[in-house]
């Protein structure tokens, strides 16, 4: 059976030669870098460059890079490190009701903890709104932490009018880049973030190693206790091959930007054209334009999302879905909830998420396979378009 | 598929009975699509015996499966049986189903009993098994976990 991956924004796979640059690092080369002998010393400098690699795709200097364990870690270190440092100025944070759950567990968190958060909300193509955000600005606040793009409807944020908001207020600002980095231009010094979370594994390289770029000069409180690590910043043995592979990564991803872009833009527009030329009843979410390429979210009426993934699965397509059937909380996507989505279609959507190894067929034969299990569970479906909800 | 068992998938990919009966002498639905899962069945019952059952569904794997299997089940029992059928013999059936699907089997036992409930408002038969039901009274959101405000 044809096998068809469209979850990228799930997790991606190790590039071939991501993997051969990470392989010698398990092995010959498998040195602490805090080691003072030759085999130490060399792994301290692969890791140095490797951070510079990963410096580089986001514009930021080799020194403002802080390897961490995934992007969750990197989340969790740039909310609560903020919160604590800025303790004494303030207690209040502002947010989106849109996160994802590294950041949005984080703030409730901290709220347990005698803080105020302000979630603030997206219009209906999930954008946030600039003047929302500058009216939930009070002399408290000492953080806005605002993500870069949604993970599930994809759409970007205004990154750079943001972060001139939080300057104008002298509040820290963090980005969780985590879906941005690799597929959107980045640069974080005409940004102006002072925090911006990243993971390897949505850009081709490993799981387990994500990072946190700190603005130099902002000294976030150490987030992990122990040895003198990643500038006394973050304890821990550095996950050299993570990091070798982290770094790589980056540099192809640096290198084809451009491409990947353009690439992936035109199969996920092609993409999305068919499935609406073709299935009636369905809807993108999300805005069009301020999107990630490879981002399709779509709403299939009148049938449920679990159903649905479970069927193209059985035809070797793997998607994920905002149902709650599909959720262990069994809650619909709180993200579709905040650009307005009524909950009967928000169990209904899938998303499509399109790669570097999509190619057009692959599309083609999900828009085939689509058409037919579409059909079929609306032919069980005790909901129509003649019958309404 | 790692998270149903074989009885559940077969049933979900080709489940039985799908359908509208014609004339049907009961009709009966239950859930709602906003909680994610919607039962609609109907039944062809003569000389108190369900002679045909068949339904529509929204919902998942598990809410699909459960109605395929229940309708299965009530297809040439009497109305007394049917009316019998519980929502643990509905998971029996299936072989069972991942603990927090297990609240889908409830669908297909609560929709036979309306449908029930409707040919006796119809006939004005009356039945032991429809003793205290009240097909208004909204169980299901309850059961679910179904919180959101309609």
């Amino acid at each position: 059976m044809r096998r068809v991956y469209l979850d990228y924004s799930a997790t991606t796979p190790v590039k071939k030669i991501v993997l051969d640059e990470m392989i010698p690092y398990f092995t010959e080369k498998f040195g602490n870098p805090s080691s003072l002998y030759e085999l130490g010393a060399s792994a301290k400098t692969d890791l140095n460059i490797s951070r510079e690699k990963v410096a580089k795709l986001i514009g930021a200097s080799e020194r403002e890079i802080y390897f961490t364990s995934c992007g969750t870690e990197a989340d969790n270190w740039a909310v609560i490190g903020s919160a604590r440092l800025k303790k004494k100025y303030g207690n209040h944070i502002i947010t989106t009701k849109i996160e994802h759950h590294a950041i949005l567990h984080s703030c409730e968190y901290l709220e347990k903890n005698g803080y105020e958060v302000t979630y603030i909300g997206v219009d209906e193509k999930g954008i946030v709104n600039l003047k929302e955000l500058e009216d939930a600005i009070t002399s408290n606040t000492i953080l806005i932490s605002i993500m870069f793009a949604n993970n599930e409807i994809g759409t970007i944020q205004p990154i750079k009018e943001i972060g001139e908001i939080a300057k104008k207020h002298n509040i820290l600002f963090h980005t969780d880049a985590v879906q941005a980095v690799g597929n959107v231009d980045i640069n974080v010094k005409e940004l102006g973030v002072d925090m911006l979370s990243m993971s390897a594994h949505k850009i081709y390289g490993p799981k387990g190693i994500g990072a946190l770029y700190i603005r130099k000069g902002l000294i976030l409180p150490s987030y992990m206790n122990g040895g003198a690590q990643e500038n006394k910043r973050r304890a821990g043995t550095e996950n050299l091959a993570g990091i070798v592979g982290f770094g790589k990564a980056a540099e192809l991803a640096k290198e084809g930007l451009d491409e990947h872009i353009k690439k992936i833009t035109s199969l996920r527009n092609y993409f999305i054209k068919e499935v609406l030329d073709k299935i009636p009843n369905v809807y993108v979410n999300g805005d069009l334009e301020k999107r990630l390429p490879g981002n399709a979210n779509l709403t299939f009426e009148f049938i449920e999302g679990e159903a649905l993934l479970l069927y193209l699965d059985m035809n070797g397509i793997s998607v994920s879905t905002g149902s709650a059937c599909s959720s262990a909380s069994l809650v619909p996507s709180h993200v579709l909830d905040a650009i307005g989505i009524p909950v009967e279609k928000i169990h209904g959507s899938l998303r499509f998420s399109i790669g570097d190894f999509t190619t057009k067929e692959d599309l083609d034969y999900t828009v085939e396979v689509l058409i037919k299990v579409v059909d079929k569970l609306r032919s069980i479906s005790s909901v129509s378009n003649e019958k309404g909800w | 598929m790692a998270m149903y068992n074989d009885k559940v998938m077969d049933h979900f990919m080709n489940p039985h009975n799908v359908g509208e009966i014609e004339n049907a002498d009961g009709i009966g639905t239950y859930g709602s699509p906003i909680c994610g899962d919607m039962m609609k069945i109907s039944l062809k019952i003569e000389d108190d015996k369900i002679v045909d059952a068949k339904f529509k569904t929204f919902g998942c794997g598990s809410a699909i499966a459960s109605s395929s299997v229940a309708t299965d089940m009530i297809i040439g029992k009497s109305v007394e049986e049917a009316l019998a059928l519980t929502n643990k013999d509905v998971l029996d059936e299936l072989g069972g189903l991942p603990a927090i699907k297990e609240h889908c089997s409830v669908l297909a036992d609560h929709a036979i009993r309306s449908a029930v409930y409707d040919y006796a408002q119809k006939t004005g038969k009356t039945y032991k098994g429809l003793e205290g039901f009240d097909p208004n009274e909204d169980e299901h959101e309850h059961e679910h976990g179904c919180q959101i405000e309609e």
